[in-house]
Formats: structure tokens, sequence, C-alpha cells
């Protein structure tokens, strides 16, 4: 093996210094605990070393097959959404010092533990509660913790979520449930698509831990009641968990003014590029009740004072409740999180600041109405299917002109389109359905352009 | 006292003050996207759409910032953050903190990855299908395994996926209602025995020999039953000691109708050894951001792939990613997939930044690795067993480790009242990262766990080593130092009452305001 460049001690001198420090002939020596017969006896079947070169022309040719949201006018979303990345976003987050550092300590990581904060603080703003725990995963497994959180708190082991609830995000509740709850849908208005209140106090019962609703839907719209639907879940001595896209919140009444104990949602939108999935932060937030925070599943940072006045500290909040203390008592199997992303969703909302999310929000609603407006308007297509209000995503169903969503992104890719998600699998009932998506980073000529291809296209 | 602490460091002190504190009212950092006058038109009033009771008050209370402040703020932070670039990060035992290729990085941040959307037509999205698959294949041939998923996205999630697997698979069997046990060992990393629970499984802990440092063969027997749904262990341990029962354990728990499933977040030292496959597991995971070097972004996102027989490559999450000889597709269609444990596909950057360093270092590169990482961990354990206070647990048995080892300050600390709080605390003024301590419970005393990695130069473990010794003089000599450490970072010792106090926490700025202003 010829000297390495990341391995300093790949030297040939350095290598035979040390091993002679060691009393070592042979590093084979070191490697002494491994049983004989299952040490590899070949050459591992993987290319040979690669120059720096070779390997960026080899993957830059590979990348170059893949056509990107830059080079194709796309209106996908469902739980990732295309959204405008500010420069300071990718800026802070190439800061080496954030990017390769991992669990030191406040002293040596105050700034990791201060910018942790901060996003603590800010998502704690935004959907007014008081506390918000480390990021994780995405919105999905966030949605399964706070499954878990209202079992451990209330005892009881079954959990009520409309029958619009992304199927996606199901699929990882019902991993996460498996043998500790039931899950029990609940059916929806089937003109407005409003989670239907007579079948849940139908289903509610002394037996339900909770109440798990999504607002905006999966399907786009505005759960209008959402105080309701709380009260209802108190009633019954349950816990009321309310999943959220964050922009919509400069908008929309934050989940803790109207009755959320528990509030899981997608950060993504925050300053993270779409990444084929790869850019998503989970955060999770709840009252600042003692039972919950005992619950709670993931690490928790508190502010604090030193030795010194004038000095902010940070320590994690009841440690010992997490997996790294109590192994299979905890109340978590969190590792590995999503700081970097939970950093980068600070710096955006700093940069955004409490009026630019509110204008934010407007924007992204302006541009979807005027799209839900103009692709209604082709012959044939309904849009959005349920009369309700709606934020950034919408139905369009083309039941009306005979042809399958996939017959109809199929031809608006050769027009550079990618139209919205097929849903004909997830809701059958909802006949020839695709969810689209329309944010701020879309432009009248966009959205005229992709009206005018559907005209085309279901000519 | 300012004599004593000279050490030739000091970190960054800024005294920045909580971004809510910076700012003034009417300030912005960013000018939202223009909405034409058109399109403004043809929506018509979008607010009043939303009736009154959903629409916001008032917006959130956020700090009102310009971009140049937000800026600095953020750099201010980063500065005082101590990432593998920063400096020594060789007392980190379990993390593998290697560096992180340059290159790879700027790869993984071309639009051609960043702005793919995940559910993008197959056909726009061959070269990053292609990437993962053949990924996949090379870990298939480091593992043994014929499967993989990207989907878990870090270590923790990968043990909590392969134990939804192995409940699967039992389900199927018929005999999940029976099965319901998961044998761990405390040795292993907390997550296999935390993940499994959440699954839904009781769980058995083994402890170790006191000689061996693992369990004795007849405690696993003992253990095994109709109950066993499996075992799931780390292998090495964070001991830095080899289970050489590992090939006896399978056949035991294969013998009483369970699965085991390898957690080889310690892989950085078997790279090209021992593929565990072969050795008879039937699940594992490798940390893409521990052994093949992506960035672990100040705690994620990681990515963790988890492996599998072919037996069990129907349970694997969907989607998994296929080729048919001509173009890659994602599959949908299995019937016994366990379903998704994350939304997606999983952190597929990191693929990218993982397949490039694979093809970097090659297959000698690999062996190259777990060879230097192994040296460099030896030579570093020699050096600090030559302090006074410091000693190595199972050390007659095990002279030598693998990728870390965990030593104990128990003489230190019986002679001098210093343990490994106080020498964590101190060592950080000497401009290194702290040292990981271990998992809890500390079945080791006063535990440290150093892993210097294959990237670490000998002139850094010679620095470690000769901080370590100065610690050690200091705790003999003048331990007072090292009670009120550290002197040197960006804040002195912290008040930890609020970490257990209701009254006192505050998780974010309203509360801290709520409660003590």
């Amino acid at each position: 093996m010829p000297v390495h460049q990341y391995i300093p001690n790949s030297a040939p001198e350095i290598k035979k210094e040390m091993l002679k420090y060691l009393a070592v002939k042979d590093v084979e020596e070191f490697f002494v605990d491994i049983p004989e017969k299952i040490r590899l006896k070949k050459r591992l079947q993987l290319p040979h070393p690669t120059p720096e070169l070779e390997v960026k022309r080899n993957i830059e040719a590979l990348l170059s097959k893949n056509k990107n949201c830059n080079e194709l006018l796309t209106f996908l979303g469902a739980g990732c959404w295309p959204h405008y990345v500010p420069a300071v976003c990718d800026e802070i987050n190439s800061r080496s010092e954030f990017l390769t550092a991992y669990t030191g300590d406040v002293y040596t990581d105050l700034g990791r533990y201060q910018a942790l904060f901060e996003f603590q603080s800010m998502i704690g703003d935004l959907v007014a509660l008081d506390v918000v725990s480390f990021p994780t995963y995405d919105w999905a497994t966030a949605s399964g913790d706070a499954a878990h959180m209202v079992v451990r708190t209330t005892g009881r082991h079954e959990i009520l979520v409309p029958k619009t609830t992304s199927p996606e995000r199901l699929s990882v509740i019902r991993a996460y449930c498996e043998r500790l709850a039931e899950i029990k849908p609940i059916d929806y208005d089937p003109t407005t698509g409003q989670l239907d209140l007579r079948d849940l106090r139908r289903k509610i019962s002394s037996r339900t831990a909770a109440i798990y609703m999504e607002n905006p839907t999966y399907l786009g719209f505005i759960e209008t009641e959402g105080e309701e639907i709380g009260k209802i879940a108190h009633d019954n001595g349950a816990l009321y968990i309310v999943g959220v896209e964050p922009l919509s919140l400069g908008l929309l009444t934050p989940p803790g003014e109207y009755g959320a104990d528990i509030v899981c949602g997608e950060g993504q939108p925050l300053g993270m590029h779409m990444n084929f999935g790869g850019g998503l932060l989970g955060f999770l937030a709840s009252r600042d009740d003692e039972r919950l925070v005992s619950a709670m599943p993931h690490r928790l940072i508190t502010i604090t004072s030193t030795q010194h006045e004038s000095e902010w500290g940070f320590a994690y909040t009841l440690p010992k409740r997490t997996m790294f203390a109590a192994r299979e008592k905890a109340t978590t199997f969190t590792g590995t999180a999503t700081v970097l992303w939970a950093i980068t969703a600070a710096v955006y909302m700093s940069l955004l600041g409490p009026q630019g999310i509110a204008e934010l929000a407007e924007a992204i609603m302006q541009k979807s109405h005027y799209a839900m407006k103009r692709v209604s308007e082709v012959r044939g297509i309904e849009a959005p299917i349920f009369k309700s209000p709606h934020f950034k995503e919408f139905t369009v169903n083309f039941d009306k002109t005979g042809k399958t969503v996939h017959e109809v992104n199929k031809r608006l890719l050769e027009h550079g389109i990618q139209g919205g998600k097929d849903i004909t699998k997830e809701f059958p009932q909802l006949g020839s359905t695709a969810l689209y998506c329309v944010s701020e980073i879309h432009t009248k000529v966009d959205i005229d352009r992709l009206s005018a291809a559907l005209e085309e296209v279901i000519k | 006292m300012k004599d004593r602490n000279v050490t030739g460091y000091h970190a960054v002190r800024w005294g920045e003050p909580i971004i809510y504190e910076l700012g003034r009212k009417g300030r912005r950092g960013f000018v939202i996207p223009r909405v034409e006058a058109a399109v403004k038109a043809k929506a018509g009033d979008v607010i009043s759409s939303v009736p009154e009771k959903m629409r916001r008050k008032a917006p959130p209370e956020w700090p009102q910032l310009s971009e140049p402040e937000v800026v600095r703020h953020f750099i201010h932070l980063s500065q005082q953050t101590f990432g593998v670039d920063s400096g020594i990060n060789v007392g980190v035992g379990t993390c593998t903190m290697k560096y992180n290729p340059k290159i790879n990085e700027a790869l993984a941040r071309s639009p051609r990855i960043t702005e793919l959307h995940p559910l993008q037509d197959e056909e726009t999205v061959q070269g990053i299908l292609e990437i993962m698959y053949k990924l996949q294949e090379w870990l298939c041939e480091i593992s043994g395994m014929d499967k993989f998923s990207f989907q878990p996205r870090g270590g923790a999630h990968a043990v909590f996926t392969n134990a939804c697997i192995i409940r699967a698979y039992h389900k199927l069997n018929g005999e999940l209602d029976d099965r319901d046990e998961i044998i761990t060992t405390v040795v292993s990393h907390p997550c296999n025995a935390a993940a499994p629970a959440a699954a839904g499984f009781k769980i058995v802990t083994l402890y170790p020999d006191e000689e061996t440092g693992y369990p004795d063969i007849e405690a696993l027997k003992a253990a095994v039953s109709k109950r066993t749904a499996g075992m799931m262990i780390t292998d090495p341990y964070d001991t830095g000691i080899f289970d050489s029962n590992i090939a006896e354990y399978i056949k035991i728990v294969h013998e009483a109708g369970g699965l085991v499933a390898i957690d080889q977040a310690n892989a950085n030292c078997i790279l090209g050894r021992v593929v565990i496959g072969d050795v008879g597991a039937d699940l594992c995971h490798f940390n893409l951001h521990k052994s093949f070097s992506t960035p672990h972004g100040s705690c994620g996102p990681g990515s963790a792939p988890i492996g599998v027989k072919e037996e069990l490559a129907k349970f694997l999450p969907l989607p998994t990613v296929e080729f048919d000889g001509s173009k890659y597709y994602l599959d949908y269609d299995r019937t016994h997939s366990i379903g998704k444990v994350a939304e997606f596909h999983g952190v597929v950057p990191n693929v990218v930044r993982a397949y490039a360093w694979i093809m970097t270092m090659g297959a000698e590169g690999l062996k190259e690795t777990s060879e230097v990482a192994v040296m460099n961990n030896n030579y570093l354990l020699k050096k600090l067993l030559e302090i006074r206070g410091v000693s190595l647990p199972w050390g007659k048995r095990h002279p030598f480790r693998m990728q870390d080892v965990r030593l104990s300050l128990e003489k230190l600390k019986e002679e001098t009242g210093i343990g490994i709080d106080e020498v964590n605390r101190r060592i950080v003024d000497f401009g290194v990262q702290r040292c990981f301590t271990s998992h809890e419970p500390w079945i080791i005393p006063e535990p440290f766990t150093p892993e210097p990695s294959e990237t670490a130069s000998k002139q850094d473990l010679d620095r470690f080593a000769e901080i370590f010794r100065q610690i050690s003089t200091e705790a003999y000599t003048d331990p007072e130092i090292l009670k009120k450490a550290p002197h040197n970072c960006a804040i002195s010792k912290v008040d930890l009452t609020p970490s257990s106090d209701p009254k006192k926490w505050a998780m974010t700025w309203r509360a801290y305001v709520k409660k003590h202003r």
C-alpha cells in the first residue's frame, strides 16, 4: 500500500517507529483476538485506490445523468418541498467547525449548544410551546416519537388518526407503534376533507391515548376545527398531537394556542435543500409539563448560568432518561440526530424574522391559489378536490380527462415539467388524483407554463 | 493561578449574546421573492379564506436581525465549536472522528444532488440511483450481506430497523407471541437494548466475564430459550475488545431459532479483515458517519445503512433500489416489507460521500485504514498506560485493543480525588477535544475511551499523551486547578441544577423569560 493522503502514519518510516515503540514486528499481532477461522483471507472485490481527480470525474459523470429541479420545473411536495435556500444557510452549514464536530461538551462546543438552544427557542415561538427537543430525523419519526410519549404519559394504548394523514408518515407511526399501541383511523368529510367530528366523538374513549392530526393536512388543506378537536381529546383524558409544516405558521394559529400538548413537524422548509429526501429535519415540542418532559424521547438543552456572572451556559435536561443512561428503560433510541440541519434552521428563522415569515406564508398562499385557479381552468381538471382553505399543496383530479396521473406526468416530463405526486394508490377513493405543491420559488411564468402544458397534455 | 494555567491555548471567547438579545425592531435579514400583481389579483384575499380562529394573531416573537448580524452571530458560534478540522479529537471513542475529505463535501453539495426531489420520475434520477445501487453492492462485499437499505438515519435508528425486521420475521413464522426476547451485552451500545425495547421486545442483558471482557459461552447458553427472538450486539465493543466468541454465539442463537444482528458502528478496525455475514450474522449496520468518513455534522444527519441476508431481504423497508440490467428503479412492490422507518430514501448526500470515500481508498486503502487505526490506538494506549493513575481493565488478557480502548482513572481518583469529570473539564484547556467516558452503567470506574482513528498523526498522539501526563501531574500536585476547570475555554464551569429542576429548566427563550425574568 502506498502512502495514503488521509493517513499520516501510513508513511513507512513512521509506521516502523511506532511498531518499534510497541515492540511489535507486524501489525497483524494487534488482531490476535480475531479467531483465525473468521479472518478474511482474500482481497475485497472493490475498486483500487483512486486519485481525487478521477473520483471527481467519475461521480460527476454519474450525477450528470440526473435532471435536478433547477433544470426541471417541479410541482412535487408531499413531505419534501422545493423552497428557496438563502445563501447564508449554506455558508453557515459549510463551516467546518459545525460540519465536523460531533458530541463534545459545552466547554469545547459552546457554539453548537447555543445554536441548538436558539433552534429550540425559535421553534417554540413558532408553535407556541415552551419545550422543544433536540432535532430528529424527520416529521414521520417525530410523530412516531410523539406516539411513544403519549402512551408512556397516559398509560393508554390507542391513537386516533384522520384518514387524510400522510400514508408515508402513517407507515412510520405503525412501525413505531407495533405491539405498543393500536392506530385507529377517523373519517373525513368527503366534501371539505375536514376531520369528521362525529366519527371522532364516536371512536374516542377512555382507551384513547391521543389524537394525532396534521395541519395543513397531507392533502394540502387546513383543518379549521383545531380547537374543537383538542377539546374532544382533553374531555376524554387524551392528549392532543398536532403535526405541522412550519412555514404555514407564519399565517396559521400556532397549535400551542389551540390546545396541542405535543407538536411535531418537518423542518426541511427552514433552509434545507431537498437532497433527494436527505434534507429532512424532524422537530418535537411539548407543553412545559414535568410528565411530558420526562417522556420526551430526545435530548433537551436547557439554558443555565456559569461561575461567571455574564456568561450563558447550557446543559442537558434530565439526562438520565435517555438511552445513554437508561438503556432499555429509556424513552428513546435516538443517538445521532440532525443537528447540522437544526443549526441551519436557526439561521433561516433568524434571517426571516417575524415579519418575513408572515410575508412568506402569504406569498406562498397567493401563488398556490393562483395555481389552483389556473389549473382548474383547464377543461376536465378539478383543483382542489376539497372545499376548504389550502396552504401550499392541493389535490388535482384528472377523472374527467380520462387520463391517469401516470400518463399526465409522463407527458408533462416531455415539456420539462415534473407534475405532482401520483396519489392514486394512496387514496383510491379520490380517483385519478395528484398532489401538487406551489411555493415562493414558482413564478407566474412557471405556473402559466404548467397550465399551458396541461392543456396540451390532456387534449 | 494564572501561571499554573498556561497551556499555550485559549479558546475564542466572544461572550456571544443569545440571538434574542441581538437585533432591533424593524430590521430584516431576507427579502421574500416577489409575487406578481396578476398573481395577487387572481389569487384574491387568501388570508381571509382562512377562518378567523385559525389565523395567527401575531407573528412569532423571533428576533429581528439584518443579514450581516445573522452571519456574524453564527460565525461566532461556529468558532466556539470544536470539530475534527479544529484540532485533536483522539479522545472521542466509539465516534470514529476521522478526517472528512473535502472533495466528498464538494461532490455532495452539487446542485445535481441537493436539488433532487425524492419523488421525481425515475428516468430523471438514474445517476443518483446508480450511486446508491453501487454503494449497496460495495457494502455487501464488505459485510457479506446480500442486500442493503439506506433508509435509517443514524446508528440507533438502524438497530431499531433491524429489530423491526426480526419482529416481522417471527411474525411471518407465527412465532412472535412466543419469541419476545432480545439478548444483548452490557458492553454493546445502549441502542442495542433501547431500540429493540422500543420495538416491543423484552431485553436480556449479558455481563462480561471478569477475565475475558465478554460474556461466557455458558452464560449465553443459559439465556437462550424458545423465547429468544434474536441477539443484538456490538462487535468489537467500545472497550476495544473483539468478542472472540462471536461465531459461537451466532451458532447458539441460530440453534435456538433466533436471528443475530451485529452493530458495526466500530467497523473501522475490521474493514477488509472480518466479513460479518460470512461469520454467520443475519443482519448488520454500518455508520457512514463513522467508518466511512461522512461528517458528523455536530450530531447528524448521519446515515446508517442496514444489510441483511437474502432470506430477510423481503422485509427491508420500502422502497429498495434495484437494477433490471438497463435501468435503475425503486421497488415499492414488496409484500413482506416492514414498510417505512423514515420518509423517503435516507440521507442520500452521505451515500455519495461514502461512495467517494470507498472509491478513493480502494480495497487496499480500507485495509490500511483498519491497520493504522488499530496501530494508532495501541500506540496511544501504551503511552497512556505509562501515566500515573491510568489503568486498563482486562489488560492482562487483552493488552492490544482494536479501534478504541476503555481505560480507567480509578487509581487516580482513589489517590487524588480527581476523576474523569475533572480531567475532561481540564483537558479542553489544552485545545483538544474531551474524552468520551462510557455509556451507563459504568461497569468500569472513572472510564474514558480514546479512539484515534487512522487520520491522527503520530504527533497528535504524542501531544495528547503529553497533555494527559501533565494533567495527571496536576492531579497529584495541584488538584484545585482541575476542580475549577476549565480556565481557557469559551465559558467557565456551568451550573447543572436546572437540568433536573422543573422550576428552573428552560428549553426555550420564551420559557426562560417566564421563569427567570
